[in-house]
């Protein structure tokens, strides 16, 4: 399979309500698919530590936040910036019953990673229909 | 007539202009901030990663958010003042039946050079990956480091 060529692609702000804690935040590029029986969410959060990154599902609503740590030492002066850092924030309204307790999140390389079991009834089922 | 042209604005409009607005005006703020804190924001060069440079007395630093991409997966070269990344961001292939409600991360490949502002020391560069970010520490060449000179 021939690989494309990956793109600059500029970063969204988090637009609505303002902030409460200073500097820009950022809306992450997120994958979200489902099966059947789990859905699946892939968000890409560089520079935000596993133990920095905040999940909240309340009713339906899912909350990902997550705050980066500065990696810039003081004695730094910037030549380039390409690229700005600040927090990442996004929200999603879930259609389907979510089994709480089975969340599983993982973060490798900056991805993160949710997995969102679908609750038993939630979970579609084939109707037989039989004749007598 | 004017007052039913007026009148007839619907009302989601005013909202519309309003976040506009506030939307100026922070960019505006931020602006001034940069612009007295005695950094700007320098055009992007339009190539895959966007990179920050920064600068040490003794180093240069360069980063590089690269979510996702294995240590394996990527290739970093110095030549002269230039340092090449280049590499290839996989996704994993998911359940062939996953139906998608989102797509926006991208895979592919990249390649990348920069060019250095000074001479720099080629058996010292490091490479680190930590978080998705890559930082790349590019020691000056003693030639490139300032001295300081005595007054005798």
């Amino acid at each position: 399979m021939e690989t494309k060529e990956m793109k600059v692609r500029g970063r969204s702000e988090v637009t609505g309500p303002e902030q409460t804690t200073a500097g820009p935040t950022f809306v992450p590029s997120v994958d979200i698919f489902e099966t059947e029986t789990v859905i699946t969410l892939m968000a890409d959060l560089p520079g935000v530590k596993p133990a920095d990154i905040d999940i909240d599902l309340r009713d339906d609503v899912l909350t990902l936040a997550g705050n980066i740590t500065p990696v810039e030492s003081e004695n730094e002066t910037r030549l380039l910036v390409e690229y700005e850092t600040g927090r990442y924030y996004r929200q999603f309204t879930l259609s389907d019953i979510i089994d709480q307790k089975a969340i599983e999140a993982e973060m490798t390389d900056g991805v993160l990673r949710l997995i969102l079991p679908k609750a038993e009834k939630a979970q579609p089922r084939s109707i037989k229909v039989t004749t007598s | 007539m004017f007052t039913k042209n007026f009148f007839d604005f619907p009302a989601f409009r005013w909202r519309n202009d309003l976040d506009a607005l506030g939307r100026v005006r922070r960019d505006l703020g931020r602006l001034m901030d940069n612009l007295e804190g005695g950094t700007y924001f320098s055009r992007s060069a339009g190539v895959f990663p966007p990179v920050n440079l920064t600068e040490a007395p003794d180093q240069y630093f360069l980063r590089a958010e690269l979510p996702g991409v294995k240590a394996e997966d990527l290739d970093i070269q110095s030549m002269d003042n230039n340092i090449t990344i280049s590499g290839e961001r996989k996704l994993p292939v998911e359940d062939a039946n996953a139906r998608f409600h989102r797509r926006e991360r991208d895979a592919g490949s990249f390649s990348r050079a920069i060019k250095m502002p000074g001479h720099i020391d080629h058996d010292k560069i490091n490479a680190s990956l930590s978080n998705g970010i890559l930082t790349i520490t590019v020691p000056k060449a003693e030639t490139a480091k300032p001295k300081q000179i005595q007054i005798k």
